[in-house]
């Protein structure tokens, strides 16, 4: 491989390349070629190839490269061998003078925003669409109960409930020691650690029971709801459920919301009981005995607190499980989409959680629960 | 690097088995493929080629036997030799493989930045000619989600071709393709072929691309598990005494065959 430049006087440019072209030797050949080109006199320049033996696609687009070059048709080249020159004629020099797909211009900024919010604002209507659907769906399905597949049902049964228990009963087994004790020590300074107990009892059963459980399951259940839903959506599933004129609403959310529906709050009471009984083991070295810490929760803690969170759990359930399949539905196509969706489902899942939690809490103050 | 018209062995299947959770698909398969030619697999569905394709690629080692490209065995290669020999050779996947996130040029670009000491410019150009290659050079700057399925699979072959290697596998390559795309898709492959010597191995059930092409193809069967038939295309569809082999390349049903 070699360049060698020859300037006859008075007359063209030449720029004589050997050797084999092609990645390799393009290297270091490129940034000379050009070099050569750019320092050649006015006037035309002749490339000489008579002594390639090999030029691949990469040093066809060294020949591309100058045909093009500024000088426009100026550069002229000579005696490349037939086959590499029909190689050569494929390619259209003057195609590579611009990007023919440019990057579109960014809008301003009033546009920008104006877009935003007009998305938002159909995320909106899509959200609301699809609680009107999904209510009619379920309507339907308390009104036809031999149209739900009930197989899907338990088998979804299954996997957001009996497969959820570890992970809830860790979580909230710890929750219930943390608790304990963090309170009992600060508490223990006023000999009042024995309200410990009531603290738990409320705590867990008003509030943390039903919440951490429904946390759990966007995490888990509401991001598979959304990646299941979503995997259909790119490969078509869905579509074809559509076309064979099966509702995918009642095909797909129905039988999820009813599992979830089911399933949480069994979860929600296992969440409260593995959550005091973490709180009575750390209070024994309080030197609270478990029947004492029992007793006290007992009296602490009336039907109606148990009742304030288990309600709840239902309400989130719904919630979880309905923005799983929604995010899952509105899947678009891309290898990213599937799990856009299901991180968009769970950050929904949880902000709408506590929103919900928030509004419980005012409800229940003003009916003085 | 493609040497052309040396026409030795450059790709070699010797003895091949191969098979999924103890079902064998194929049994003893060989067979040469020569420097600078244009091989077809061919097969129905379900027949192994895809399987034999992944052997060859180095992705699945087989059950048993020995596939060697340009001289080194890539069952029994370490991670080393493996990366010597992926170099010789490039792949277009069935669906275009092409990597989501990334533009079409930021796709082709990416082999040749890897492997590569080219100035940026260079590989630039040279990524917009592979993929005005494929008639793709007004969509650069689209993601591979924005186009259609036989976009992206031309995409992929463009990617393929990225490194001029001297060996290009193609899975399909017309599946998905409109006859007339398909038909230049076959002219640029016996180009290349022609011109510059690259060896081509087409797995694909497209008779009319075969025929427009390949310069040799095996038959793969399910039932014989192997090859029933290898030889010039238009020779075994015109000449060929074996019923299979007659029913595949003239389009008849089975029940013709049997």
């Amino acid at each position: 491989m070699a360049l060698v430049i020859t300037d006859a006087p008075g007359g063209p440019r030449t720029i004589t390349l050997s050797g084999r072209l092609d990645a390799a030797t393009l290297a270091l050949l490129w940034p000379q070629t050009r070099a050569a080109v750019a320092g050649a006199p006015e006037g035309p320049i002749v490339v000489d190839a008579a002594a390639v033996d090999y030029c691949d696609g990469a040093g066809a687009a060294l020949f591309v490269d100058l045909l093009r070059s500024g000088r426009g048709a100026a550069v002229e080249i000579r005696n490349l061998k037939p086959a590499y020159a029909t190689l050569l004629r494929q390619f259209d020099p003057q195609v590579f003078d611009h990007d023919l797909d440019p990057e579109p211009p960014r809008g301003r900024a009033l546009e920008e925003i104006g877009r935003a919010a007009a998305a938002t604002w159909a995320d909106v209507r899509l959200q609301v669409e699809f609680i009107g659907e999904t209510a009619a769906a379920l309507a339907y399905a308390a009104t036809h109960p031999a149209s739900v597949r009930w197989k899907d049902v338990w088998r979804i049964c299954e996997r957001v409930g009996v497969d959820a228990l570890p992970i809830v009963a860790l979580i909230s087994f710890l929750m219930g020691m943390i608790l304990a004790f963090q309170s009992a020590v600060p508490m223990k300074r006023f000999g009042a650690e024995i309200f410990v107990a009531d603290l738990i009892g409320l705590a867990m059963l008003r509030e943390l029971g039903p919440l951490l459980t429904a946390i759990l399951l966007a995490g888990r259940s509401g991001a598979a709801f959304a990646a299941e839903i979503g995997t259909m959506r790119v490969n078509q599933e869905v579509d074809a459920l559509t076309t064979m004129g099966l509702d995918p609403v009642r095909f797909l959310v129905t039988p999820r919301i009813i599992a979830a529906v089911l399933m949480t709050p069994l979860l929600t009471l296992f969440a409260d009981l593995v959550g005091l009984i973490g709180g009575a083991a750390t209070m024994t070295s309080f030197s609270i005995p478990v029947v004492t810490f029992l007793k006290q929760v007992d009296g602490a803690v009336n039907l109606d607190d148990f009742l304030a969170g288990f309600v709840k759990s239902f309400v989130f359930a719904l919630l979880i499980a309905g923005i799983g399949c929604l995010r899952g539905l509105q899947t678009r196509a891309g290898a990213s989409a599937v799990g856009d969706s299901a991180t968009r489902a769970v950050v929904s899942g949880i902000i709408l959680l506590v929103v919900v939690d928030g509004v419980f809490a005012l409800i229940y103050y003003l009916l003085g629960i | 690097m493609p040497t052309s018209e040396s026409g030795e062995a450059i790709i070699r299947v010797e003895a091949v088995a191969a098979g999924y959770d103890g079902t064998a698909i194929l049994e003893d398969v060989s067979f040469e493929i020569r420097s600078g030619e244009v091989f077809g697999v061919l097969g129905g569905s379900g027949c192994g080629k895809s399987t034999l394709m992944k052997h060859m690629i180095g992705l699945l080692p087989p059950v048993a036997g020995r596939i060697s490209i340009g001289g080194d065995d890539i069952v029994s290669a370490d991670e080393g030799l493996l990366d010597t020999i992926r170099r010789r050779f490039g792949v277009m996947y069935q669906s275009g493989a092409l990597f989501g996130s990334m533009t079409l040029l930021e796709n082709v670009r990416l082999p040749l930045e890897a492997y590569t000491s080219l100035p940026s410019e260079a590989i630039d150009l040279i990524a917009r000619m592979k993929l005005a290659l494929v008639g793709l050079e007004a969509f650069t700057g689209h993601l591979p989600a924005e186009l259609s399925g036989g976009m992206q699979k031309r995409a992929g072959i463009a990617r393929a071709m990225a490194l001029d290697p001297a060996i290009l596998f193609l899975d399909e390559p017309s599946s998905g393709l409109d006859p007339i795309t398909s038909a230049s898709l076959d002219a640029t492959v016996r180009r290349l072929a022609d011109n510059l010597g690259v060896t081509f191995v087409i797995v694909t059930h497209d008779l009319p691309s075969v025929f427009n092409c390949v310069d040799r193809v095996v038959l793969l069967d399910r039932r014989a598990r192997g090859i029933i038939a290898d030889g010039d295309p238009r020779a075994l569809r015109d000449t060929s005494a074996d019923p299979r082999v007659r029913a595949f390349f003239r389009r008849e049903p089975e029940a013709a065959a049997a």
